[in-house]
C-alpha cells in the first residue's frame, strides 16, 4: 500500500466513523439480536432462554396473529392501489398545462405534511357518527343508515382507507416530477401517428413514468404493511377497536412486545413481517420488471 | 380543446375544495363554543349564544392549558413544545453533520471496502423498524436513555442509510476536478470537505434538514416507546394523550390543540416550499 492509499483509507474510515458506529450499534446488532430473540423465550425481566422454533410454530396456531395479518392485508390491498390511482390522477390533472399549477399542487400536497397525530384527531372528529362532517353530507342521502365509521367493525377499516387517500400528496409530487420529465416531442410524434388521448397515455406516458410507479409501489408496500400511528391514535391504543377490526400487524406486534412483554414472540413476528415485505417486493419487481422502462 | 380546459379547471377546483375541507373544518371547530360542536346539522361559522358570528379564540388558551393535565401534576404546554423543539433541532444538527461526513467518505474518498460497505448500507434500508425495535430498546436501556429525550435525537448523529444515499448522489455530481485542484494546492481532505464540497451542497443539506425536522416533529412511536414521564413528552404524544385522558372528548379544544401542532409545519412549508418539492421529487426519481 502506498502512502497515498494509506492516507485515503485513513480519511475514508474517519469520515465514515459516525456510520460505522451507527450501523453496528443501531442496525446490525439489533438485527442479529432480534433474530436470536425470535428463537427465545424472552420477557426482558429475565435473560432470554433458547426455545428453538417454538415462537414460529405458535404463530401458526395464533388466531389473533392471522387476524392481524388479514386486517393489514385488507387495508394495504385497498389503500395502496386506490392511493396510487388517486395520486396519479391528480398528477395527470396538474400536468395538463393548467395555470396556477403551484397553487393546486400546494393544496393537494399540504394534507400529507400535516403531523400524523393531528390529522388522526381531525379525522376522528370527521368520522364521528353523530356530529361528524362526513355523515352530515351523507345523512340527506342515507338517512339514518349512515355508518358509525370508526365505531363500527365493518366500517372502521374502510374509514382508515378513506383517510389515507387524503395524504397522497407525497406520491402525487413524485408522479408529477416523473410526468414533467417526459419529453414533449414524444407526444407530438404520437399525435402525428394518429394516437388519441388514451393511446398516448397507455403507450407514451405510462412506460416513461414506470420507474416512479415502481418506486411508489415499493414504498407503498413497505409503508402500508407497517401502519401504526394513525390506528393507535384513532382507535384508542393497540387493541384494534372496535372488536379487533383495526388490529393491524404492527399494533399486535407492539402490544405483544411492550404490554405482554413477550419479546421473543414479537421478534419472531417482526421477522415474519420482514419476510412478507421482501416476498411482496420481489413479486412486485418481477411483475414490473418487463414493464419498467429506464430512459438512460 | 376549450371544453377540456374547462373540465380540467372544474375538476381541480372541486378537488381542491375536497382536500381543503378537513382543514377548514378543523379551524372552524376550534373556534366554536362547545354547544355549537354538537348542533345538527353542523354549521361552519362560529357563533356566540345570541347568534352573532364570533370566533372563540379563548378555546386555544383553554386547550393549551388543559393539554398538560389537571392539578399539581399539570405540565405547561411550553414544556411539550420545548421537548419537541429540542428533539427536532438537535436531531437536525446531527443528521446534517453526520450524513454529510459519511456521504463524503462514500462519494469522494477512494478506499478499499468502500463499495461493499455502501452495498450493506443500502441493504439495511429494507429492514423494517419492528425488527430493530426490541433490541434497540435494550441498547437504549443499557445506555441509560430510557425515560429521557436522548434516544429521540442522539442516533441522528450516527447517520442513516437513506440520507447517506441522498447526499452521496448529490456529492457525486460535483466535478472531481475541484477536489483535485484543491489537493494540488495543498488542501487537506477536511478542508476540501468543509470549504469546497459543503458550500456547494446547500440544496441537499436543506432537504435533509427539513425532512429530519418534519420526521422528528411527527414521530409518535419513538416517544411512545422510550418516554415514561409526562413532563418529557413531545407534542405528538401529548396531543394523543389529551384525546384519550378526559372521558368525553371536547372536540373544540382537541381541534384547537391539533391546530397548534399543525401550524408550525404549515409555516415551515410556506417558507421552504421549493426545498420540499425538490426533495420529494429527487428522492422519487433517483430511488
Amino acid at each position: 500500500m502506498t502512502t497515498f492509499e494509506r492516507a485515503n483509507l485513513r480519511n475514508g474510515l474517519l469520515f465514515c466513523l459516525p456510520w460505522l458506529i451507527g450501523l453496528s450499534v443501531f442496525t446490525l446488532y439489533p438485527v442479529v439480536a432480534s433474530l436470536f430473540y425470535s428463537f427465545c423465550d424472552y420477557s426482558v425481566l429475565q435473560a432470554p432462554v433458547w426455545s428453538g422454533t417454538e415462537n414460529y410454530r405458535r404463530m401458526w396456531g395464533d388466531k389473533v396473529f392471522w387476524l392481524s395479518l388479514k386486517n393489514t392485508l385488507f387495508f394495504a390491498g385497498l389503500s395502496l392501489p386506490l392511493g396510487m390511482a388517486v395520486a396519479l390522477a391528480l398528477a395527470l390533472l396538474l400536468n395538463t398545462g393548467v395555470r396556477g399549477l403551484p397553487v393546486f399542487r400546494t393544496i393537494f400536497y399540504l394534507p400529507s405534511i400535516v403531523p400524523i397525530v393531528a390529522s388522526s384527531m381531525l379525522w376522528l372528529w370527521i368520522f364521528n357518527g353523530q356530529f361528524g362532517l362526513l355523515n352530515s353530507f351523507l345523512r340527506p342521502v342515507l338517512g339514518s343508515a349512515t355508518p358509525a365509521w370508526l365505531a363500527d367493525p365493518q366500517w372502521a377499516k374502510p374509514a382508515l382507507v378513506l383517510m389515507s387517500l387524503w395524504g397522497v400528496g407525497n406520491s402525487m409530487v413524485i408522479y408529477l416530477a416523473g410526468l414533467q420529465n417526459v419529453p414533449g416531442e414524444l407526444y407530438e410524434a404520437a399525435a402525428i401517428d394518429g394516437a388519441g388521448v388514451w393511446r398516448k397515455f397507455w403507450h407514451v406516458t405510462l412506460p416513461l413514468i414506470s420507474p416512479v410507479i415502481y418506486f411508489n409501489l415499493i414504498m407503498g408496500i413497505i409503508g402500508s404493511l407497517q401502519v401504526f400511528t394513525t390506528v393507535f391514535a384513532m382507535t384508542g391504543g393497540a387493541d384494534g377497536n372496535p372488536a379487533r377490526s383495526t388490529l393491524f400487524y404492527a399494533l399486535y406486534l407492539f402490544s405483544t412486545a411492550f404490554y405482554d412483554l413477550r419479546m421473543g414472540y414479537a421478534c419472531a413476528m417482526a421477522w415474519v413481517l420482514f419476510v412478507v415485505i421482501v416476498v411482496l417486493t420481489v413479486v412486485a419487481t418481477k411483475l414490473m420488471e418487463k414493464r419498467v422502462h429506464y430512459a438512460s | 380543446m376549450r371544453v377540456n380546459r374547462l373540465v380540467s379547471y372544474g375538476l381541480l377546483v372541486g378537488l381542491s375544495a375536497v382536500f381543503l375541507m378537513p382543514l377548514a373544518w378543523l379551524v372552524s371547530t376550534s373556534l366554536k363554543p362547545v354547544e355549537q360542536t354538537m348542533s345538527l346539522p353542523p354549521t361552519w361559522l362560529p357563533r356566540a349564544a345570541d347568534g352573532t358570528i364570533q370566533p372563540r379564540w379563548e378555546n386555544y388558551r383553554e386547550a393549551l392549558t388543559s393539554m398538560g393535565g389537571q392539578g399539581a401534576a399539570r405540565v405547561p404546554f411550553a414544556v411539550f413544545l420545548g421537548n419537541t423543539l429540542m428533539v427536532c433541532v438537535l436531531g437536525v444538527i446531527g443528521a446534517v453533520l453526520s450524513n454529510a461526513l459519511v456521504a463524503y467518505s462514500f462519494a469522494k474518498v477512494k478506499w478499499p471496502g468502500r463499495d461493499k460497505l455502501f452495498a450493506v448500507t443500502l441493504a439495511t434500508m429494507m429492514v423494517p423498524f419492528p425488527v430493530l425495535m426490541v433490541p434497540l430498546y435494550g441498547v437504549y436501556r443499557e445506555l441509560g436513555w430510557i425515560g429521557t429525550l436522548t434516544p429521540l435525537w442522539a442516533p441522528a448523529f450516527f447517520a442513516s442509510a437513506f440520507n447517506v444515499f441522498l447526499m452521496r448522489q448529490f456529492f457525486r455530481t460535483i466535478p472531481e476536478e475541484l477536489s483535485e485542484a484543491a489537493r494540488i494546492d495543498g488542501c487537506s481532505e477536511w478542508q476540501i470537505f468543509w470549504q469546497i464540497i459543503l458550500p456547494l451542497s446547500k440544496p441537499v443539506l436543506a432537504v435533509v434538514a427539513l425532512f429530519h425536522f418534519l420526521w422528528a416533529w411527527n414521530d409518535f412511536m419513538g416517544p411512545l416507546l422510550f418516554l415514561t414521564r409526562r413532563n418529557t413528552l413531545t407534542l405528538a404524544v401529548a396531543l394523543q394523550n389529551f384525546q384519550s385522558q378526559a372521558g368525553g372528548v371536547q372536540w373544540h379544544l382537541l381541534m384547537a390543540a391539533s391546530a397548534v401542532v399543525i401550524l408550525p409545519i404549515i409555516i415551515l412549508f410556506f417558507f421552504a416550499q421549493k426545498t420540499f418539492i425538490r426533495g420529494i421529487a429527487t428522492t422519487g426519481l433517483k430511488g
